[in-house]
């Protein structure tokens, strides 16, 4: 008997786990944010390898000591940051207040309503670089402000240019014509990021907005892609038949075709601005020191266009200090502390005047020329589905790269699972 | 666990001899020794388990509201929409052990009997050949990861002109490789620790009735050895049906090698479809469990 009370007992607690586990998917608790709330706060984002925050924070909490935000660091890897957002925002927990969230998740986040709607009147958004404020944007409302942008140059080797009397190319058919000058130096003659990952995406989507396409638009309702993105696909999946592009780049991440062009063996690559003090540092692996170049994105059939990357600011709806949020939002992004975070950090400003300004360009020369390749930027799909949308890019963008799928094939295979997704996946 | 744990206290230990009644109480006391083992095990085995099939019986609404669905989530998987996904992982994940899980026990078992033999340096022998086993999984794969770029270690040493991760098959050898150097040494300890228990007078009467080397490799070592090597086998087996992080820091899925595992935390942690990811789960978990007795 005893014993058969014990085992009801085990019997027991287990029937009340499977009561508590069946009280249906999503149920946060936690309550709503506070619009009006004031005190200290909270500031969340990835990893900081920079030190880029600590003085803002610094700053911010000598003239607000009753508002003081502290940091708390997510991982650095863009994937874990997700789900350490998510998980916090599916609980409604009030305890991250700001957060730093990459461009791409805007329009998920806002859809699920985790983000305060910030009004447009209190930031000076015109005097900011239209396509990073756009990232920031899901259904023609203002979810969150740029802190920094980010968009792609072609690096190039100026020593085998200059010796040949060329200049560097602004169409993909110029960049071929000259790939024999790499032949000639025994260097391979371009590069950009193919490996399977959001990289790849990246790569695609200025493939396609090159010749003239989008992705998706509508806010990620509508699949655009068609002839402009065969057309790109295209321009990406001969450059590997026909070795303009050398076939080991079917795994360059941004590292990999760094290392590549920054040791010498690639003529022109498509990377981030951050290649640009690498390949300016004085050390023994850096044989590009002094004899290499950057110029905005060549186009295929309009003009080149970068897809944009960066880190945008924004509220949690869960907050219960909205207001001190909001205002250092609006204080970590205003333009004097831009200037010096690219002073610390050389990532690019999301305001215009920065990209002239003499101090900073004295120090990082390639400003104005990523100027211009940003004016003509746009953000990667704008859609609350965005992690499929770029999983299914990947899938078919790679495969046609492989050369196992023609790239008309995978563009329509490609369109299909999209609006599959843009349906609501 | 429960029952082998009262058994002590059905012991006769000397003394007067005991009443039922005396019996019971230690029972009793004996279940209630277990509540916090019972409470434990079912939070952290019984509840998440529990939760997992639960919600693999609901949709996935992003922006809405969960709705149950039965077993919906289980045939997308199996023969819907997901199933050209879910069975190329399903086939990579159990090729990957039998071929994984073959090449380990060999060279396992060389390690284990060369390590079992009596030599100068024997001790540095055996603490350098777990060297592997110790570096943490990630470490090694991203290690792994440098070796097998088209410029690393890998083809430089070998001479090959191989894009490891640029294809299948160089993606499926690449893993196999990299798991084969991690955990080979993990079979060679536990195979190791079977070949010390054998008593070596067994060998020497063997020897003295003229068994061959050969001979008693095949007639003593291994029958003798065959419950550690069984062992081995199997936490090896359960390692590699949830392999997740070597193949997702080695090659992200890309070239058709996403493994069970990577599928269900790419659909559940990714693509935010908790119910679809735990259907992957529960059916990876129900998978392992149905391997595991087939191998006993």
């Amino acid at each position: 008997m005893p014993r058969r009370l014990g085992k009801l007992w085990l019997v027991g607690a287990v029937v009340a786990l499977v009561l508590t586990a069946c009280g249906g998917p999503d149920e946060g608790g936690g309550g709503d944010g506070d619009a009006q709330g004031t005190g200290p706060i909270t500031f969340v984002a990835g990893k900081d390898t920079s030190g880029k925050y600590p003085k803002v924070i610094e700053k911010w909490n000598a003239a607000h000591p009753n508002e003081k935000v502290s940091m708390i660091e997510l991982p650095e890897a863009a994937d874990a940051q997700r789900s350490g957002f998510v998980t916090n925002l599916q609980a409604k927990s009030d305890k991250y207040d700001v957060l730093g969230i990459d461009v791409v998740w805007t329009a998920e986040f806002a859809k699920s309503g985790w983000l305060v709607e910030l009004d447009q009147s209190q930031f000076q958004l015109a005097q900011m670089l239209k396509p990073a404020v756009d990232t920031g944007m899901f259904e023609s409302k203002l979810w969150a402000v740029p802190y920094d942008t980010n968009g792609g140059l072609l690096f190039y080797r100026k020593d085998i240019l200059d010796k040949a009397g060329k200049k560097p190319p602004t169409t993909f058919d110029e960049l071929k014509a000259l790939c024999p000058l790499a032949q000639q130096n025994n260097i391979d003659c371009y590069a950009g990021q193919f490996f399977k990952y959001e990289g790849l995406t990246v790569n695609f989507a200025e493939a396609v907005q090159a010749a003239g396409g989008e992705i998706m638009t509508d806010n990620g309702t509508k699949v655009a892609l068609g002839a402009p993105a065969v057309e790109g696909l295209s321009a990406l999946a001969e450059g590997f038949k026909q070795g303009v592009i050398p076939k080991q780049a079917i795994t360059y991440k941004e590292q990999e075709s760094q290392r590549a062009f920054v040791s010498g063996k690639l003529l022109f690559l498509r990377n981030w601005p951050y290649v640009y003090a690498l390949a300016a540092k004085d050390e023994p692996a850096n044989k590009v020191r002094g004899k290499f170049g950057v110029a905005p994105l060549p186009g295929i059939t309009g003009p080149g266009s970068s897809s944009l990357g960066g880190l945008n600011f924004a509220v949690s709806a869960y907050s219960k200090k909205q207001k001190s949020a909001i205002e250092f939002v609006k204080f970590a992004t205003s333009q004097e502390n831009a200037k010096e975070m690219v002073l610390l950090t050389g990532n690019a400003p999301a305001w215009t005047d920065l990209y002239n300004d003499p101090e900073l360009v004295e120090k990082y020369a390639h400003l104005p020329i990523l100027l211009e390749g940003l004016q003509q930027a746009k953000p990667r799909p704008v859609t609350p589905y965005y992690q499929e949308v770029t999983s299914a890019i990947q899938e078919d963008a790679y495969a046609a790269l492989q050369g196992q799928k023609a790239p008309d094939q995978a563009v329509n295979d490609l369109t299909t699972k999209l609006n599959e997704i843009a349906q609501g996946g | 666990v429960a029952t082998e744990t009262v058994r002590p206290a059905r012991v006769r230990r000397g003394g007067p001899v005991r009443t039922s009644e005396g019996r019971r109480e230690e029972a009793r006391l004996a279940w209630r020794l277990l509540i916090p083992t019972g409470i434990v095990l079912a939070v952290i085995i019984a509840y998440p388990v529990i939760r997992a099939i639960w919600l693999s019986l609901y949709s996935d609404a992003r922006f809405g509201t969960p709705e149950f669905v039965g077993l919906d989530n289980y045939l997308r998987a199996i023969t819907g929409t997901g199933s050209e996904v879910f069975w190329q992982a399903f086939r990579f994940t159990t090729l990957l052990t039998l071929v994984t899980m073959t090449l380990e026990l060999v060279i396992g078992f060389g390690m284990a009997l060369i390590m079992n033999k009596a030599f100068r340096g024997r001790g540095l022998v055996r603490a350098s050949v777990l060297v592997p086993w110790a570096i943490p999984t990630a470490v090694s794969a991203k290690l792994w990861e440098w070796n097998f770029q088209p410029d690393g270690v890998v083809n430089q040493i070998s001479g090959l002109d191989v894009i490891w991760t640029g294809s299948h098959w160089p993606s499926f050898w690449a893993i196999v490789i990299a798991d084969v150097w991690k955990t080979a040494p993990f079979i060679a300890l536990l195979v190791l620790a079977g070949l010390q228990i054998i008593p070596d007078e067994i060998y020497e009467a063997a020897r003295v009735d003229g068994a061959s080397a050969v001979q008693s490799f095949w007639r003593i070592t291994l029958p003798l050895v065959k419950s550690a090597v069984i062992v081995a086998v199997l936490f090896r087996m359960l390692d590699v049906l949830r392999i997740f992080d070597l193949p997702f820091i080695l090659t992200n899925g890309a070239n058709q090698t996403e493994t069970l595992s990577t599928i269900a935390y790419k659909e559940a942690i990714q693509n935010l479809h908790p119910s679809y990811g735990s259907t992957l789960s529960t059916i990876t978990f129900a998978y392992i469990i149905v391997a595991t007795f087939l191998v006993k």
